[in-house]
């Protein structure tokens, strides 16, 4: 199983190993790391499961659908590395993968 | 004070089939919601985007399930209270006391919370400095746009809300529209509006910047916008207005004594109550082992809750299971004459 690293905003990393076909949100929300709060459960509809991907990572990462960015822009401090983490899937391209938590999501 | 057989916090659709089990059986009822609305998140979140799983109903968007629940609730003379928000739970020998933020009083001995993840509010600056301006010079919704006239607008945000304000404001106001990104996420005809007024210097647009600060000692007098290369621009302005979208917050509801984990309420599985007597969760709100977050489990939590509430309501009387295909007195509920 791929092994995603989740760093909270304070610093505390989280790698945590996560099946294939779970997202990088479930993933969080399933262990219990603090600062994904994914209100609407994944169905892209409230940017609560915002996350940094580094820079490395992002270009690898499968592009963002239109509705992805609209969402994005109600998330609390966008970047330009942001992504929301329901709509990341996890597959073995993803072993390593390391994303950083925004200080809150609301 | 109003008096109730039930009350519903939550009019999404868990909340509106919880209405029409209270009513087919025979209870009262009212419904109490935040957003100024009916529909919750079906209505707020996805009205266009079309639901595949609602038995019987093969494809309907969330507007259209809204209408039908409400169609089906046309038998009924359910009272509203739109734009309100419960604030105050109390305990009265028997009955619940509840007020809400607009001081609408109830005395019921069901509460049923069908508040889907909470309450929706709308999404603010981030910059903590925004909070000192908030409601003086900083808003997140217009009640009265004269205050703007002749003033300097900002107005972050790029969907319709953002840019039907810039579009009006810019009638008799300076405005300045910034956004995080080139592209707006508003209707065609409103971008290309909006674009035609930046071209003749109506509205000036600023694109891949964000709030970074607010300033000014009593009143605001000027903010700082962050580029994506980091430059810095001081923009002076008179009034700021966010539009970001309403995020859900669960509020109040955490001050009820309830047992809340990660913003759901603990309940059993057969009348959906909470470890308060009388307060049940219903939808999305609730959990227990095996909890699916889907429509349909909000509609099946319920059914069995109304139930549950006439127990409480009707302490003499004993509820007797019927249905609607055959019961006279359901018939007679529903108006239907034979």
């Amino acid at each position: 199983m791929p092994k995603i690293t989740y760093i909270e905003h304070d610093g505390k990393s989280h790698t945590i190993e996560i099946a294939n076909g779970l997202s990088v949100m479930e993933g969080a929300v399933q262990n219990n790391i603090p600062g994904i709060d994914a209100d609407c459960g994944g169905s892209m509809a409230c940017a609560t499961c915002h996350v940094y991907v580094k820079e490395e990572w992002f270009n690898k990462l499968p592009k963002k659908e239109d509705g992805e960015e609209d969402m994005l822009d109600m998330a609390f401090e966008p970047k330009k590395n942001s992504r929301l983490s329901c709509q990341l899937m996890v597959t073995d391209q993803l072993e390593g993968l390391v994303v950083n938590l925004p200080e809150k999501q609301v | 004070m109003i008096k109730t057989d039930a009350l519903i916090i939550g009019a999404g659709p868990t909340g509106l089939f919880t209405a029409h089990q209270l009513k087919l059986i025979g209870l009262s009822c009212e419904i109490v919601d935040n957003l100024d609305k009916i529909g919750g998140q079906c209505i707020e979140l996805y009205p266009d985007k079309p639901i595949y799983d609602i038995p019987a109903i093969p494809e309907c968007t969330g507007e259209e399930l809204t209408n039908n629940l409400i169609n089906q609730l046309k038998p009924f003379d359910i009272k509203f209270h739109l734009s309100e928000r419960v604030e105050e739970v109390k305990k009265n020998k028997e009955n619940w006391e509840v007020k809400t933020n607009k001081g609408t009083e109830f005395s019921t001995p069901n509460i049923i919370i069908a508040g889907g993840v909470g309450s929706f509010e709308p999404r603010k600056f981030s910059p903590k400095e925004c909070e000192k301006f908030e409601n003086k010079s900083i808003f997140y919704s217009i009640k009265d746009k004269s205050i703007f006239k002749g003033k300097i607008v900002s107005i972050f945000g790029g969907g319709d809300s953002a840019l039907d304000w810039a579009i009006e404001l810019s009638k008799n106001s300076k405005v300045n529209l910034i956004h995080r990104r080139d592209e707006f996420r508003g209707a065609q005809a409103t971008v290309e509006k909006m674009n035609d007024l930046v071209k003749s210097g109506k509205i000036n647009l600023f694109t891949k910047y964000q709030i970074k600060n607010a300033k000014g000692k009593d009143n605001l007098e000027s903010i700082e916008i962050e580029h994506d290369n980091k430059e810095i621009k001081n923009i002076k302005t008179d009034y700021v207005l966010g539009f970001f979208g309403l995020i859900m917050q669960l509020g109040p509801i955490a001050n009820w004594g309830l047992n809340i984990d990660k913003k759901t309420i603990s309940v059993d599985t057969e009348k959906f109550e909470t470890n308060q007597s009388g307060i049940y969760a219903v939808g999305d709100i609730c959990t227990y082992p095996g909890k699916l977050k889907l429509i349909l489990s909000g509609f099946h939590e319920g059914a069995l809750a109304a139930r549950a509430c006439f127990k409480l309501a009707r302490p003499n009387e004993k509820y007797r299971f019927e249905f609607t295909t055959s019961s006279k007195s359901i018939k007679d509920r529903l108006g239907i004459k034979e």
